[in-house]
């Protein structure tokens, strides 16, 4: 039984994401994106019911529970606050549960927000404090990450440079998103495959920076949506799946947990054919080699396939279909505020506010993101009209 | 608040014995036998269940992503719909509820647990606060409920000796609870903590697990002969700084309690989350509870008060007590933050004060 009310986006905001905002402290920064929702939704505070905030581990910054620190900055005193926190794909599980305080009628307008002030901290020691008994992290994410692409390779035959297409690709869309923090106007892809091997196979220019920065989003329901004075993005699906990070039966190259929740996506949206319906993803890739990976596991082609897609060009700004127009978490990674970012993103395709990396005629996109060993997954997908499943 | 779309009840609670050390076990092993418990209790297996929510702290853990071991020990494979709160989990409860109430979903597990022995869980809370302003200072937890305490007795509201009261009655109330940490007529109320708080007027420190399967509809009738309805559930934030709150009061669990529909009847029983004996005083105020209705009947978070699971464990109380026909109408409520900020009021029913069917 499902009678859910429609959840519209009416409000986007980012900071300029940048290696170190030295200039506001971390209430400073969420401050800057919810305003900047509220500003883009033409909403006050007062007309927000509900709070719902998302980042990676508290160990980034060294405050445990920040919502709690945080409530006075959001206009959250005497409303609902909630924390989520679902490691790296946190930003889009918080859109997620936002969005089901307004489908399960709960409240009429709620805020959602997602941050993570790198500079606070150092992410790789927040990732590394030693546990007995478990196994060690293997030298930051990359080391993680990095068997996996190469296990891709083996299994597909993709060759060597594709991984350096999608850098070179992601790093020129972010030239074209003034929010994004890495804007490298001398790049090419001979500098891209002359960068240093971190972990082979995944280069330096491979991987995603470390950010400080937000993103909030207003969510709201049909009546809400009526009063937006700017196109809203229509939510036509969303879920969460997770599976175990290690176990004997688990594809790292593409995990179960990552297909059923597309599968799951595209079933509320009514979508039969994702690579004919959908315009363009906002896809969750810290790591070059991922953008291939994912378009097979969320069904875009088939197995073995996706490097094919790659290397054509169908991925570019102007392919068939574009892939993190925004320059993505190649470009720009607050951890905990990617997935949001990815989530806000595609919303801002669909209702043509992308600017100069809006794809023409977008009126469906997915916004998607991952955390953990590849274990945690959530997605989206919005479109220029209301949802009518 | 609108009613809720949908009926959902809590159909299962599950709990640890509260111990003071786990040295012995991971929170992994702290949690499985919980979560055993809860799904054998409604014959549901982990790939019946719709969506789960849990809830941790990373810093009690003293990891990043510690709830990701906790997930792999659930088993979720097939690949489970799921999240998580870094909050109590009452508050995963709400979530939970959010997610059913939309219909994708008719069941959800939802659990939280925290270990507290392995640091100073009074020195660990101080990360709680302002990192700016008021963190580098450490003002510990017991000083800051210390700080409230002293508001209410310099307002009249309370004395040391009614406190103690509180204290006695909770731990007295415990001794029929098997899983109670501290318990008996017999616990000493002890020495100055933090003046003008005793020992006995703080929680004790220890490790514990909850869990909680919720049911929307028929399914909870399936699955349950006396399905606890939550007929209302809401929480609410103050203001971090103390400065500009009068902690004499909770203005945010008043609010929540008037969303939740708590004052629309009255409740027999309230399970408050209140780890120190002042903090009974607030809440009661603010709940407008009367002395007929029955507070923590389980002894609260004064015979047990695992970090993150202690609120959960309120709203699990409650529910068991409509399972098992001693109550009719009966309040949960958990608390996050220093003195109150934040916190959550659930009211739940039995079956015979359910409106008919599943849509109204």
């Amino acid at each position: 039984m499902t009678n859910k009310e429609p959840v519209a986006v009416v409000g986007i905001g980012q900071t300029k994401h940048v290696a170190a905002r030295r200039d506001v402290s971390i209430a400073g920064l969420v401050r800057e994106a919810a305003r900047a929702a509220l500003a883009d939704a033409e909403l006050t505070w007062a007309d927000i019911d509900a709070v719902v905030i998302g980042k990676a581990p508290d160990f980034f910054e060294g405050v445990m529970m920040p919502e709690l620190y945080l409530a006075d900055a959001l206009g959250a005193v005497g409303k609902p606050m909630l924390r989520v926190h679902t490691a790296g794909s946190v930003g889009g599980s918080t859109a997620l549960v936002a969005s089901n305080l307004v489908a399960g009628r709960v409240h009429g307008t709620v805020l959602t927000l997602a941050f993570e002030k790198q500079s606070e901290s150092n992410a790789m020691w927040g990732l590394s404090l030693p546990v007995p008994f478990q196994q060690p992290l293997l030298a930051g994410a990359g080391g993680f990450f990095a068997p996996h692409v190469r296990a891709y390779m083996r299994r597909t035959g993709a060759p060597d440079h594709v991984g350096s297409l999608v850098a070179y690709k992601d790093r020129r869309n972010a030239l074209k998103n003034p929010y994004a923090h890495l804007h490298e106007h001398d790049i090419t892809l001979e500098k891209v495959q002359a960068s240093p091997m971190l972990w082979d196979p995944v280069r330096y220019s491979e991987t995603c920076p470390s950010s400080d920065g937000a993103c909030a989003m207003v969510l709201t329901d049909r009546a809400g949506a009526a009063r937006s004075p700017r196109p809203p993005a229509w939510m036509l699906g969303g879920a969460m799946r997770s599976e175990p990070t290690l176990f004997a039966g688990k594809d790292f190259v593409s995990p179960q947990a990552g297909k059923d929740c597309a599968a799951d996506v595209y079933r509320q949206a009514g979508i039969a054919d994702p690579r004919r319906e959908i315009d363009a993803v906002e896809m969750y890739v810290p790591f070059s080699w991922y953008e291939p990976m994912w378009l097979e596991n969320l069904g875009f082609a088939a197995e073995g396939e996706g490097w094919k897609l790659t290397e054509s060009g169908v991925t570019e700004l102007d392919g068939d279909l574009p892939v993190n127009m925004s320059g993505g978490v190649l470009s720009t990674n607050p951890i905990g505020a990617s997935g949001m970012i990815r989530f806000a993103e595609a919303a801002l395709q669909v209702r043509g506010q992308a600017g100069e990396h809006q794809v023409e005629g977008a009126r469906k996109v997915l916004g998607h993101a991952y955390g953990g060993g590849s274990q945690f997954f959530s997605m989206w997908l919005v479109g220029a009209e209301p949802p009518t499943h | 608040m609108r009613p809720p779309i949908r009926d959902i009840a809590v159909v299962a609670f599950a709990q640890s014995d509260h111990l003071r050390t786990t040295d012995e076990m991971s929170e992994v092993e702290m949690l499985m036998p919980v979560l055993h418990e809860v799904l054998a209790a409604t014959g549901l297996k982990t790939a019946d269940i719709g969506f789960t929510c849990s809830g941790s702290s990373d810093y009690l853990a003293g990891r990043a992503f510690s709830f990701t071991m906790a997930l792999d020990g659930v088993g979720a494979w097939p690949p489970i719909s799921e999240s998580h709160v870094e909050m109590d989990g009452a508050w995963a409860l709400y979530e939970a509820w959010t997610k059913l109430l939309t219909g994708e979903a008719d069941t959800a597990l939802v659990y939280s647990y925290g270990k507290s022995s392995p640091g100073s869980v009074r020195d660990v809370l101080t990360r709680q606060l302002d990192p700016y302003y008021v963190a580098p200072l450490w003002p510990d937890a017991v000083a800051l409920a210390a700080l409230q305490a002293q508001s209410l007795i310099d307002a009249g509201e309370t004395d040391e000796s009614a406190l103690a009261g509180v204290a006695a009655r909770s731990r007295a109330a415990a001794a029929d609870n098997p899983h109670a940490q501290l318990r008996g007529a017999d616990v000493p109320h002890g020495d100055y903590v933090v003046n003008p708080l005793r020992t006995g007027d703080c929680p004790p420190i220890g490790d514990g697990a909850a869990a909680v399967i919720l049911a929307a509809g028929d399914r909870a009738r399936e699955l349950c002969e006396r399905p606890a309805w939550i007929r209302g559930i809401d929480h609410r934030i103050e203001a971090h700084s103390l400065g500009v709150r009068d902690l004499t009061d909770s203005p945010s669990t008043r609010l929540a309690a008037e969303r939740a529909g708590v004052f629309e009847r009255p409740v027999d029983t309230a399970e408050l989350h209140a780890p120190f004996t002042s903090q009974e005083v607030v809440l009661r105020k603010a709940l407008r509870l009367g002395e007929d209705v029955t507070v923590n009947p389980s002894g609260g978070a004064l015979a047990a008060n695992p970090m993150m699971a202690a609120g959960l464990i309120r709203i699990g109380e409650a529910a068991a007590r409509i399972h098992r026909g001693e109550s009719r109408r009966a309040l949960g409520h958990a608390t996050s933050g220093p003195c109150l900020q934040q916190n959550l009021v659930a009211v739940l029913e039995a079956s015979e004060e359910a409106s008919e069917g599943e849509n109204r």
